[in-house]
Formats: C-alpha cells, sequence, structure tokens
C-alpha cells in the first residue's frame, strides 16, 4: 500500500484541484481529505456517506455553580486562561487537562467528553472516501487527521486498494505533521511567489526533519518565470526533485464551480495534459521509493 | 482598536489585505502576523531592525532522588507524557501541552518548572508609523497556540495605534485564539464554491464569539454569484471587491503590495477602514 500526501505550506497554491485531479487519473484510488480544518475535496468529488461517526478526542471542564465556592483554585491553577472571573470555563480557552478538576477542594469541577466533530466514510466515482469535518474552534485537528488516515488505510484492505490519496492541511503544525508522518511520499503544490516559496522552505524543512521522501510541483509557474527559476534550483540544490509545472490558468475556477475535476471538466485541455504527465512522474517516485525501501 | 483579518481557506488574500491596509493607513499601525507555521507578512514588509526572542513553553524537570515512584504524574498526564518505571522516569517533551498538573499531582516535590523552546518572535519596524510583530514556530513542533499567544501579548493598547491581525487559515483553535478579543473581524474570501464553503465556517465561528464581521471578495470576476447571494442573505456586508488581476497576482509574485504600484486603491482601503469604524460603533 503506498500513500502520496498533497500538502502546501502556503494555503491556496491548488492543493485540492491538484488532488483531486490525481484522483481522476490514478485507477481506483483511496481518497482521504486531512484538511480536516476547512475540507473542500468533497466539492469537487460529491461523496455520499456511508457511515458516520462522532470523534472525541477531549474533555472539557465544567464547574457545578451550586458547590463553587469561589475559591479560586481552579483560576490559578490553569495555565491556559479558560477559567473566568465568574468561574465559567470558557470552552474555548479550555484544552480539557483536568488541573482544575484536581485543584478544586470542593468537587465542583466535573470533566466531560467533548465532541471535536465528525468522521465520514463515503463513497465517490472515483473511489472510496474518508473525510471528517473539525467542529469551530476545536483543537485536536492532528489527531483527528490520524484518524481519517487511519481510516482510509483500513478502506484500502477491505477493499484491496494500493493507492491512497491525500489532501493534506496547510502549515506545518500539528495537524500536518499528522498528516505526514509515515507516510511513502509528500507532493508540495507551490507557487512561483515570494510568501509560498518563504513557505515552501519551511514545509520541505519538515518532510527532511521526519525523513519523509517529498517531490514539488510548481502550479501558475509562468506567473513569474523567474521564480519559478529559483524554485528550480533550489530543490535542484536539495535533490528534491520537481515532478511537474502547471500553467497560470483560469479554468481551474471554472472546472471548480462546475464541481469538477480539471481532468473531467476539460480533458483536452492543456492542463489536463500537464496534469497526465504529473501523475506519470510521480508514479515513478512513487515506485522508485518502494524499491529502495 | 483590533482588526482581525481572517478566512477559512487558506491562500484567498488575508496577508495581502493586511499589508495593503497597513501601508494605506500608514500612520501608528502595528500587524501581529498570527500564522505562525507559515508567516508571510514580513516576506512583504521587511523588518528594518528584528529583535528576535525566544517562545518558551512549560515542561516538567524531575528530580529522580526525590521520586517515590509514586505514578502520580503519570496517572494524571492527559497526553501520557510521562512514563514511571522501577528503572527511572521517561518523559516525552513533544507530547507535553504543558499544563503543569504533574507538578499539582507529585507527593515529594520531584518535579519542577522548567521550559522548553517552541519558536520565535520577531518584532521590527518596516517603514515609519508601521511596527510588525510575527512569530515563527520551530520546524518539526506541533503546538502553535503558545506562539500565537505571544504574538498577541504584544498588541498595543493605546487609543491611536490600529492593531491588524492576520490570523491563520482554517477555523480551528489557532484561528480561534488569533480572532479572539479583536473589535472586528475582515473576513477575505474568494468567489468560489470552495471560497464559500470555507467562508460560512469561519462566519460560524466568528459569529460564536460575538465580533461584528464584514466580508472582502478577493479575485471578483472568477467563479460564481453564490458568496455574494450567501452575504445578502446573511445580512453581512461586502466591504470590498479587489478584482481578479494579473498584475495584482504578478505584484504579489515579486513581494510588492499592489497599493504601492497602483495608489489609487490606497484611498479605497482608507474608505474600507472608514466603514469598518461605523461598524464597530453600531
Ligand atoms: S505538564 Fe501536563 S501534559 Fe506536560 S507532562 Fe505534566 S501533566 Fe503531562
Amino acid at each position: 500500500m503506498k500513500e502520496l500526501v498533497v500538502v502546501s505550506g502556503k494555503g491556496g497554491t491548488g492543493k485540492t484541484t491538484i488532488a483531486a485531479a490525481l484522483a481522476a487519473l490514478v485507477s481506483e484510488p483511496v481518497v482521504a481529505d486531512c484538511d480536516v480544518d476547512a475540507p473542500n475535496l468533497h466539492l469537487l468529488l460529491d461523496p455520499k456517506v456511508q457511515d458516520t461517526e462522532e470523534f472525541i478526542a477531549a474533555n472539557v471542564a465544567v464547574i457545578d455553580p451550586t458547590l463553587c465556592r469561589a475559591c479560586g483554585a481552579c483560576e490559578l491553577n490553569c495555565r491556559f486562561g479558560a477559567i473566568g472571573s465568574d468561574f465559567v470555563v470558557d470552552p474555548i480557552m479550555c484544552e480539557g487537562c483536568g488541573v482544575c478538576e484536581v485543584s478544586c477542594p470542593y468537587n465542583a469541577v466535573q470533566m466531560r467528553e467533548r465532541l471535536s466533530g465528525y468522521i465520514y466514510t463515503s463513497k465517490t466515482r472515483f473511489g472510496p472516501m474518508a473525510h471528517a469535518l473539525l467542529l469551530a474552534g476545536e483543537s485536536n485537528s492532528g489527531k483527528m487527521v490520524a484518524r481519517v488516515r487511519e481510516l482510509a488505510r483500513t478502506l484500502t484492505e477491505t477493499t484491496e486498494k494500493e493507492l491512497i490519496i491525500v489532501d493534506g492541511p496547510p502549515g506545518i503544525a500539528c495537524a500536518t505533521i499528522a498528516a505526514i508522518t509515515g507516510s511513502s511520499a509528500g507532493l508540495v503544490v507551490t507557487e512561483p511567489t515570494v510568501p509560498a516559496i518563504h513557505d515552501l522552505k519551511r514545509v520541505l524543512s519538515l518532510f527532511q526533519h521526519f525523513t519523509i521522501p517529498v517531490m514539488v510541483v510548481i502550479n501558475k509557474a509562468d506567473l513569474n518565470l523567474r521564480k519559478s527559476k529559483e524554485i528550480e534550483s533550489f530543490c535542484k540544490e536539495k535533490d528534491i526533485p520537481v515532478v511537474g509545472q502547471l500553467p497560470y490558468d483560469p479554468i481551474m475556477y471554472k472546472a471548480v464551480v462546475a464541481g469538477q475535476t480539471i481532468i473531467e471538466y476539460a480533458p483536452n485541455h492543456q492542463l489536463s495534459t500537464n496534469l497526465q504527465n504529473l501523475w506519470e512522474k510521480v508514479e515513478q517516485q512513487l515506485d522508485s521509493i518502494s524499491r529502495s525501501t | 482598536m483590533k482588526i482581525a483579518i481572517a478566512s477559512g481557506k487558506g491562500g484567498t488574500g488575508k496577508t495581502s489585505v493586511a499589508v495593503n491596509l497597513a501601508l494605506s493607513l500608514r500612520d501608528s499601525v502595528q500587524i501581529l502576523d498570527c500564522d505562525a507555521d507559515e508567516p508571510n507578512v514580513h516576506t512583504l514588509l521587511p523588518l528594518t531592525q528584528d529583535q528576535i526572542q525566544p517562545v518558551f513553553t512549560m515542561v516538567p524537570e524531575f528530580d529522580e532522588t526525590k521520586c517515590t515512584r509514586s505514578k502520580n504524574c503519570s496517572a494524571f498526564c492527559p497526553t501520557h507524557a510521562i512514563f514511571v518505571s522501577d528503572q527511572g522516569i521517561t518523559f516525552f517533551p513533544e507530547i507535553c501541552i504543558g499544563c503543569g498538573g504533574c507538578i499539582l499531582s507529585c507527593p515529594s516535590q520531584a518535579i519542577q518548572e522548567g521550559q522548553r523552546q517552541l519558536g520565535v518572535l520577531h518584532q521590527g519596524m518596516t517603514a515609519p508609523g508601521i511596527e510588525v510583530v510575527y512569530g515563527e514556530l520551530d520546524v518539526g513542533e506541533p503546538f502553535v497556540v503558545p506562539v500565537i499567544k505571544a504574538v498577541k501579548d504584544q498588541a498595543k493598547n493605546s487609543e491611536g495605534t490600529v492593531v491588524l491581525v492576520d490570523c491563520p487559515p482554517g477555523v480551528s483553535c489557532p484561528m480561534v485564539e488569533s480572532v479572539h478579543g479583536v473589535d472586528y473581524c475582515l473576513l477575505v474570501t474568494e468567489p468560489t464554491p470552495f471560497g464559500l464553503h470555507d467562508l460560512r465556517l469561519a462566519v460560524d465561528t466568528v459569529r460564536q464569539l460575538n465580533i461584528p464581521i464584514g466580508v472582502i471578495v478577493n479575485r471578483a470576476g472568477i467563479g460564481d454569484q453564490q458568496v455574494f447571494t450567501y452575504c445578502a442573505s446573511e445580512d453581512i456586508p461586502i466591504l470590498l471587491e479587489i478584482p481578479h488581476s494579473r498584475e495584482i497576482a504578478e505584484l504579489f509574485s515579486e513581494g510588492i503590495p499592489f497599493t504601492q504600484r497602483m495608489p489609487d486603491w490606497q484611498s479605497k482601503f482608507r474608505e474600507l477602514f472608514q466603514v469598518i469604524q461605523e461598524g464597530i460603533r453600531k
């Protein structure tokens, strides 16, 4: 089983559009949307939900006002500023650690399970899909990403598939770490802009930190050819393969509006040909990675 | 006055809006870049002098000689970061959330408060009248929220200062931490189904915090009309539309804020600021 994680560091570089196009090009993939904070892949893949599970990964403190004597012990010991001056817990700030519960001399604090979101098992026109929705303001997106990946692996086994395509989260913190650790390889979608190059370098060092193979695709490459060259030479120096360059074309947006992948929306367009070539290069990389491990 | 610039979806133009608004106001502005995973403000507005300081989180420090193997700490630890055996104590700092519960639960005062670096804070002027503060999470560290808090702690509270908070994407805890406590929230979106989907999530989140909202539509002209229909039906004002333009995109690619080359836009951003002020007073 192979697992390719599409990430970007910076948001809005075309990560989801490209992940969806790969899902359309690969024969019989399993798809996982690990951008649980702001998932978008379902808007292109139109999953039919087969199963929903509640995701509970943490607790939240609740103070019983009839038992509370306002002694202030919980407020003093809470390091997350979650206890308001009126001894009501702010669930947004609460990390669910339970320090207040053990600090309270009057047993007024109770820890309750907290619903962080939902995890879905679905069917799409390309294959099975695991995805999720994190509720607003919730933490634990890392744990949720890990759960979505676990589900995708189970789906791969039960349906005897070989490849998982993961649409990863932006950034480099817990959710991204949870999305890439233990995967076969990462595909970083970048664009030739000063901010995106800054973010690319950080996300590439994250892959290096966890020693995970990685490759790069430059989206909107002709927006700034000089910056695209800069990305190429940086990657060459670091021995990271650049597996494709895609043109800047508003047809991307049109396909999104139509709720389709580029491959379906404009099969004969240059972009679709480029994506096909991209997938061939990615496949070669994945093969050589699996041979060397 | 504190204004957050947020969005559910990444790459809609938050940073561009924050930077161009700052350049248009030009005086007594402070930008707090809270996207400590991938801070970008300084790539458009380089700091002339950069003061750097580390950001720490609390971690326990164990004194093995005092430890009586009660195992109270490991029983308490919500993330199972501590493992106590007869041979000694094993501690996994990268999963410790720094709650301090282990210190409280130790019967023999064998645990002290130590610290561990999570990232750094940068602070400096970028132009006369514009200060930039940004956090930078160390690569490989999972917990970004303490770095965001360190950035927000630098917010100027003086009456005349306009504090612009550039938020991380998404709607989970880092975004909420960044938006928390501001007077107004600008949500930047693009008129596509992706933009609309994530805008809805962001609106639901910011409404829970009781903060007034205004929307900026970036890349207007691409996509469809649904963002406009949604905002009208939810009674959310659209304060500014920035057209889809190759010229703006090319300037951005070079790291140039577009108002510097298209000065007419500065008055539009100043008008935007007036409308926000009225929105806060309401
Ligand atoms: S501070 Fe909290 S999370 Fe860290 S080791 Fe102690 S109990 Fe565990």
